[in-house]
């Protein structure tokens, strides 16, 4: 069950992915993007990560991405040309591509410390966990982190600040 | 995953084959007659002057910047909440700091005018 | 029983007495907003238009399904979908009753239960601004456009007092699981009060549910904040190009968010199924009486020979014998552990939803720009100080 579930939203997330490339126009990018947030919060579930799963949805799709969806909404991006089809280009490109791709793998295959694969529902990190490691074992980050939201309050009013 | 889940998959598969599922029966009950006047963008019985796609005011963008922000400090209350008991002052007073940073961004924010709808 | 076929079971029942109740939610708003207005409302379809719900199915359903020549047909038919798909799903993690064993089956009404049930349901919610956005942007409609730009803009302000709100009370209780919230608020302070989370000591969470309400009615862009459909200036806002099934899409989402965050609400704060006094002092007998109070006056009313509606006639004998009927149902020991929380719970929810229904009956809309200051340069304050005094209070308290 675990393992379909995993085969179907790594699918997903991977197959948006590509779309959100593919796609010309901004608004199916953004969407797709946030197919993309959704199955990886699936994925997460998975690992067991239920509250990070739920910080994906809220945080990332739910947030981030209605910001995209709006700067796109209000900017009026249109569709972007798509660039002419040269077959020569592609025979080239491809292979690189996939060369590049099998070396990337191949590196960090062979470069990356072996460890235990990973079990579904591994790490158990409900609120209660987060909660812990967060306010306890990780006090110092967390208070940093609202210098860092602080910071990116006066950039969004700065930068809206010039428009108006 | 937890078995907890699983009902909410399904439940999600229904309720998007559910009307499509409408949606495609009653296609042979409902009419279908498409002619350019009644596809037009509807204005009130007018023309439609010009195109719907153009520029809107940048208060949208500010108001969508500004919820993100605060979105992300919001979310790390939850945590906070369900460790409240075990926490206990040291909890409300890491909780303090760190909202006290953001209440000064929030109020420089404020005297800025970003929050005003004008 | 195995547990899968109950859980489709209980699915199948939850989505069919969601919709239906959305489909009555309709009736119940025109209803009331009518007797506000001392107009009768549906009268036509049934008695006292009791079928105009399916009427309107039928006509939704029938109707030609419009695509805008200047539109994107996929977004344009994606968004009603989406929208729809996210609000039924949100009612998966409401709990109504408590466990019970019932023909030697030990399980409860309310899908799942998850440990995250509260971030689940804001996640849903957070979603929900995709459908009405990309909705509008799809039309190409000028009126959709600024409908839907308006909408999701103040969902998302809203959102935050929301989400202040949700915290303050789940100080008390310390859990994200709904189940669990609404077992923390058993009991009564001197045998009588009932612990709600509203009521609860040593901080009653009253201004939170009023903070929670108000950002729920803007969540659900309902009046006094139903500036994305405000008709005097948008027409119909982001639905304006919508018609047939798609239109209805829209509609059920509307209440099917409406009915899911009343129920939320109740989760929160006002204990869920626990009764409103002590069972020792007959809150069990409630529903008994209430049914069979509305048995009897149909009855008299049958009697009255003065009615001049002929469907009257057989419809008051008819639903007063049914409700009279209904009424012992309540008084069956094995029936008791569902009934009677599953009732409390109703109730609640319902109150919610017609105070809902109230108030659009009675207040007028706000203008944007008093719309959007009032969430960020009021009720997200609010909701900061509310959620810090109840912090510091329950610490003190131990």
């Amino acid at each position: 069950m675990d393992v379909l579930l995993f085969l179907i939203f790594a699918a997903i997330a991977v197959g948006c992915a590509l779309n959100l490339v593919l796609q010309t126009h901004p608004i199916s990018s953004a969407l797709s993007l946030i197919g993309v947030m959704g199955s990886l919060a699936v994925l997460y579930l998975l690992l067991g990560g239920e509250f990070l799963a739920a910080v994906q949805l809220i945080v990332y799709a739910g947030a981030i991405m209605v910001l995209f969806v709006f700067v796109i909404m209000l900017l009026n991006a249109g569709g972007e040309k798509k660039p002419s089809k040269k077959v020569l280009r592609t025979a080239v490109a491809l292979p690189l591509l996939f060369t590049l791709a099998g070396v990337a793998a191949y590196v960090l295959a062979s470069q990356a410390p072996r460890t235990e694969t990973v079990k579904f529902g591994a790490y158990v990190a409900g609120p209660y966990e987060v909660g812990k490691a967060l306010f306890t074992t990780w006090l110092l980050p967390f208070e940093v982190t609202s210098i860092l939201i602080l910071i990116a309050i006066l950039g969004a009013v700065v930068l809206a600040r010039k428009e108006i | 995953m937890p078995e907890g889940y699983l009902p909410i998959f399904i439940f999600l598969i229904c309720a998007i084959l559910f009307p499509l599922v409408l949606l495609a029966i009653f296609r042979y009950l409902r009419p279908s007659l498409p002619i350019p006047v009644k596809l037009e963008a509807y204005e009130c019985g007018i023309r439609a002057a010009s195109n719907a796609r153009g520029r809107y005011t940048v208060r949208f963008y500010i108001v969508a910047i500004l919820f993100v922000v605060f979105d992300v400090e919001t979310i790390f209350l939850f945590p906070w909440a369900v460790r409240f008991r075990q926490l206990a002052w040291f909890g409300v007073a890491e909780v303090a700091v760190f909202l006290s940073i953001l209440i000064v961004g929030y109020i420089w924010a404020y005297k800025k005018g970003a929050l005003e709808w004008v | 029983m195995n547990f899968y076929l109950l859980t489709l079971i209980k699915m199948a029942l939850t989505a069919l007495v969601l919709l239906t109740c959305c489909a009555y939610a309709v009736w119940v708003e025109r209803k009331v907003l009518a007797h506000i207005q001392l107009r009768p409302g549906p009268y036509r379809v049934g008695p006292h238009g009791l079928l105009q719900p399916l009427a309107d199915l039928i006509k939704l359903l029938t109707k030609e399904g419009i695509v805008p020549s200047y539109a994107n047909p996929f977004f344009y038919l994606l968004a009603p979908f989406l929208a729809v798909a996210l609000a039924l799903t949100a009612i998966v993690v409401i709990p109504f009753t408590p466990e019970f064993e019932l023909f030697g089956v030990r399980t409860a009404i309310g899908l799942t239960d998850l440990n995250i049930g509260i971030l689940f349901l804001l996640a849903l919610s957070s979603l929900g601004v995709y459908g009405i956005a990309i909705g509008g942007w799809a039309s190409n409609n000028k009126y959709s456009l600024m409908g839907s730009l308006r909408s999701s803009a103040q969902m998302v302000s809203y959102e935050l007092p929301l989400a202040m709100a949700i915290v303050s009370p789940l100080l008390l209780v310390n859990t994200l699981n709904l189940r669990e919230i609404v077992e923390l608020q058993n009991g009564f302070h001197f045998g009588l009060l009932p612990k709600w989370n509203v009521f609860a000591s040593p901080v009653p969470q009253a201004l939170g549910f009023v903070i929670f309400l108000i950002a729920a009615f803007a969540e659900t862009n309902r009046v006094p904040f139903d500036l994305p459909e405000a008709e005097s200036e948008l027409v119909a806002g982001f639905h304006t190009e919508y018609s047939s099934m798609m239109f209805a899409s829209f509609f059920m989402a509307e209440y099917a968010n409406i009915i899911t965050i009343c129920c939320v609400a109740t989760v929160l704060f006002l204990g869920g199924w626990h009764p409103l006094w002590p069972a020792e002092y007959g809150s069990d007998l409630v529903p008994v009486v209430l049914l069979a109070a509305a048995g009897l006056m149909l009855l008299f009313h049958a009697a009255q020979a003065a009615r001049r509606r002929k469907w009257d006639r057989f419809t008051f004998p008819v639903f007063g014998v049914l409700l009279l009927g209904l009424a012992p149902v309540f008084l069956i020991p094995v029936l008791k552990p569902v009934l009677i929380p599953f009732f409390w719970f109703v109730a609640k929810a319902g109150f919610l939803v017609f105070v809902f229904i109230w108030i659009r009956g009675t207040l007028p809309r706000y203008r944007y720009d008093q719309l959007m200051r009032f969430a960020w340069t009021f009720l997200f304050p609010l909701s900061l100080a509310n959620l810090l005094v109840t912090g510091l209070v329950v610490a003190l308290a131990g």
